[in-house]
């Protein structure tokens, strides 16, 4: 059980960590959720003793992790899997710290196994990739055989296998009535690896609850319902019928209308006794992923901007050729070209393909809205297409856009 | 949290990484072999000396010139040996398994100084025979009044240097910062103290050259230096205290 209590700690005067009381308590996985810079690593330095609080406490049964008798055996932790001398074999580096705590080689061994890293024991960490780090920061966690286990960030790096295995790792870990904390800024992942979620931002405290109800709490569980687009009265005679029934309505942008409070059945037999046609009637429930960026969001420290390119671009003069970008297959005829449409048209275009005008036309279609360089090596293309060919092609002084779109919509034409 | 533990882990530590194996063994290569060159270049002067010169020739204290260039092997490897820690990170691993921080800085300095000390030892009797070797007639030897308290000095001397640079090192942190301090210091500073004569009287009480008195066994004719042998080895003793006193108590509050 890890406790802590008016946690703060400051750097000067930034404020890294403030006021954060929180139990970790044992046999469940507690996710330690925050964007980046929130105070997540700063705060299980702490738990570890290696960071001293400003104010408040930490303690881990009972113990601030100095006074804790025989650590090691307690607690066992992966803060940085890079946090190795790169020139120690992975056996030596497990070996070492088996022996600050009286573990014996034997289980070094042990966990070099159950980490799947027992083929590169003897190599040099230095070598190693994220994801073999990571498997040896992990390895190094277990060691001890720990009754309270720390990660941060631990599926960093690691590819989908080892993804899964953590993940199962921990639940296992915790149903054998350990203490698992695990830190991550991915919502998605904890969403289904951790039984209570802790969510931080700025280094303070913004949830402590059960990912059951941290679901149920944020994310606000909706029906979307469209009436016929010809008729706005039907809508209006909807809308109002469904406030009077207690509902709550907010139109949406393309005319449909998000719908709370009501069951969806309920909704259908209102429009029923309003005699209003229903187009649509659907069940939505906010992702996780959605409910912790709304929590976040006035808590994120580090936000991207657009790129403008300013003073990158170069001004072309008019009429001038803009520079190509070197593409594989430039100069050799119908590297990208796609294959003809009579030849069983093209399996990975097809998507681009739809018309622009299209609901999904924005984001489909790379070349519509910005030069795509990747569109250029299609001037090939205009030999192959010519007897379908809707619009002429520049294929050189124009940027990209006009040279790819009509390229693409080729199958379509061919249909 | 036994310290033998500690002990047994720290000699993992510093066996299973190749730097202790360099600097270790460039230190005792230099100094070995710079010795031997100047111990056969002596021989080949002495004849030329002037008679002051003569008087004061002193076989021993040659044999250890390359202690010098030497000495900096041995910096680098004490500021290795702390510095590794903190620039791999392991030193949160280390100090979340060592929670107490003494105990884990006096461990591994321990099994530092240790394996400095044994490789000093043989360096400078090493360096002393071969040396002496060279020397031909004008040799001493190893049972001449002073001269074994010489060469174990020698031993020791390069041991203390180790360990002032890894409490240094303890301080800084840094390996960069930590050699780009003790190099010049070592190298320059202290050299250019001890030959000005405005500054000879500072220069005389630095480590090194405190602590190279104990290698001597010809005390030069117009010697001012307030202390003897062992008097100087007690001045970089106080040094090497107070630099290890000051990486403990830095270590000791200071966030991991």
């Amino acid at each position: 059980m890890i406790e802590a209590v008016g946690l703060t700690k400051r750097y000067g005067d930034k404020t890294a960590v403030y006021n954060l009381s929180f139990q970790v308590r044992p046999g469940s996985v507690t996710g330690f959720l925050g964007p980046n810079g929130s105070g997540k690593s700063t705060t299980m330095r702490m738990i570890l003793g290696l960071d001293n609080p400003s104010a408040g406490q930490v303690t881990i049964g009972g113990y601030s992790y100095r006074k804790l008798p025989n650590a090691p055996r307690q607690v066992g932790a992966l803060l940085d899997a890079k946090a190795v001398h790169g020139g120690r074999h992975a056996r030596n580096h497990l070996l070492c710290l088996a022996q600050l705590s009286g573990i014996p080689a034997r289980r070094v061994d042990e966990v070099l196994g159950v980490v799947g890293l027992q083929d590169v024991a003897k190599k040099r960490s230095k070598g190693f990739s994220l994801g073999m780090g990571q498997r040896l920061g992990i390895a190094a966690a277990l060691l001890g055989d720990p009754q309270v286990l720390l990660f941060d960030e631990p599926v960093n790096g690691l590819d989908p296998e080892g993804i899964l295995w953590v993940r199962n790792l921990m639940k296992s870990l915790a149903a054998e009535g350990r203490t698992v904390f695990v830190s991550s800024h991915l919502m998605s992942e904890m969403a289904v690896t951790a039984d209570h979620l802790i969510v931080i931002g700025r280094g303070q405290l913004l949830a402590d609850m059960s990912v059951r109800d941290f679901i149920s709490h944020n994310s606000a569980d909706f029906a979307r319902v469209r009436t016929p687009g010809t008729d706005p009265a039907q809508r209006e005679k909807l809308t109002a019928a469904l406030t009077e029934a207690g509902g709550q309505v907010l139109p949406e942008q393309d005319g449909a209308l998000r719908v709370t409070g009501l069951p969806l059945p309920r909704i259908s037999d209102l429009a029923h006794d309003a005699d209003v046609r229903l187009w649509e009637l659907s069940p939505h429930q906010a992702s996780l992923e959605e409910a912790y960026m709304r929590m976040t969001q006035g808590a994120v420290d580090y936000r991207s901007t657009t790129d403008q390119r300013a003073g990158l671009q170069q001004q072309l003069p008019p009429g001038a050729v803009p520079p190509q970008m070197p593409v594989p297959g430039q100069g050799q005829p119908g590297w990208y070209a796609p294959p003809p449409p009579q030849q069983g048209g093209q399996p990975f275009a097809m998507p681009q393909g739809q018309p622009p005008a299209g609901p999904y036309g924005a984001p489909g279609v790379p070349g519509a809205g910005e030069p795509n360089p990747y569109a250029q090596p299609a001037q090939p293309a205009p030999a192959q297409s010519a007897p379908a060919q809707p619009a002429p092609v520049q294929p050189s002084a124009a940027p990209a856009q006009p040279s790819a779109a009509p390229d693409l919509t080729k199958p379509e034409d061919a249909r | 949290m036994a310290a033998t533990q500690v002990l047994r882990s720290e000699w993992t530590k510093i066996r299973s990484v190749a730097s202790t194996l360099w600097t270790l063994s460039l230190a005792a290569v230099v100094t070995v072999v710079l010795g031997v060159l100047i111990s056969l270049l002596s021989k080949n002067e002495f004849d030329k000396m002037s008679a002051k010169d003569r008087l004061s020739f002193d076989p021993t204290y040659i044999s250890f010139a390359g202690m010098s260039l030497g000495q900096l092997a041995m910096i680098v490897f004490g500021v290795l040996v702390v510095s590794n820690e903190y620039s791999t990170g392991m030193i949160r691993t280390s100090l979340s398994a060592v929670p107490q921080r003494g105990t884990f800085l006096f461990s591994k300095m321990a099994v530092a100084t240790g394996l400095a000390f044994l490789v000093g030892l043989v360096t400078s009797f090493v360096a002393f025979f071969l040396g002496q070797a060279m020397l031909g007639s004008h040799k001493a030897a190893i049972g001449d009044p002073g001269v074994l308290r010489a060469v174990i000095g020698g031993g020791l001397y390069m041991t203390l240097i180790a360990v002032f640079s890894m409490g240094v090192a303890t301080m800084l942190r840094s390996p960069m910062l930590s050699l780009g301090i003790l190099m010049p210091f070592f190298f320059l500073i202290s050299a250019i103290l001890g030959n000005v004569s405005a500054t000879k009287k500072i220069g005389q009480f630095l480590p090194d050259q405190a602590g190279s008195k104990i290698m001597q066994v010809v005390t030069p004719i117009d010697d001012d230096v307030p202390y003897g042998p062992w008097g100087g080895l007690g001045i970089m003793v106080l040094w090497v205290v107070v630099a290890v006193i000051g990486g403990y108590v830095l270590l000791k509050r200071r966030d991991a």
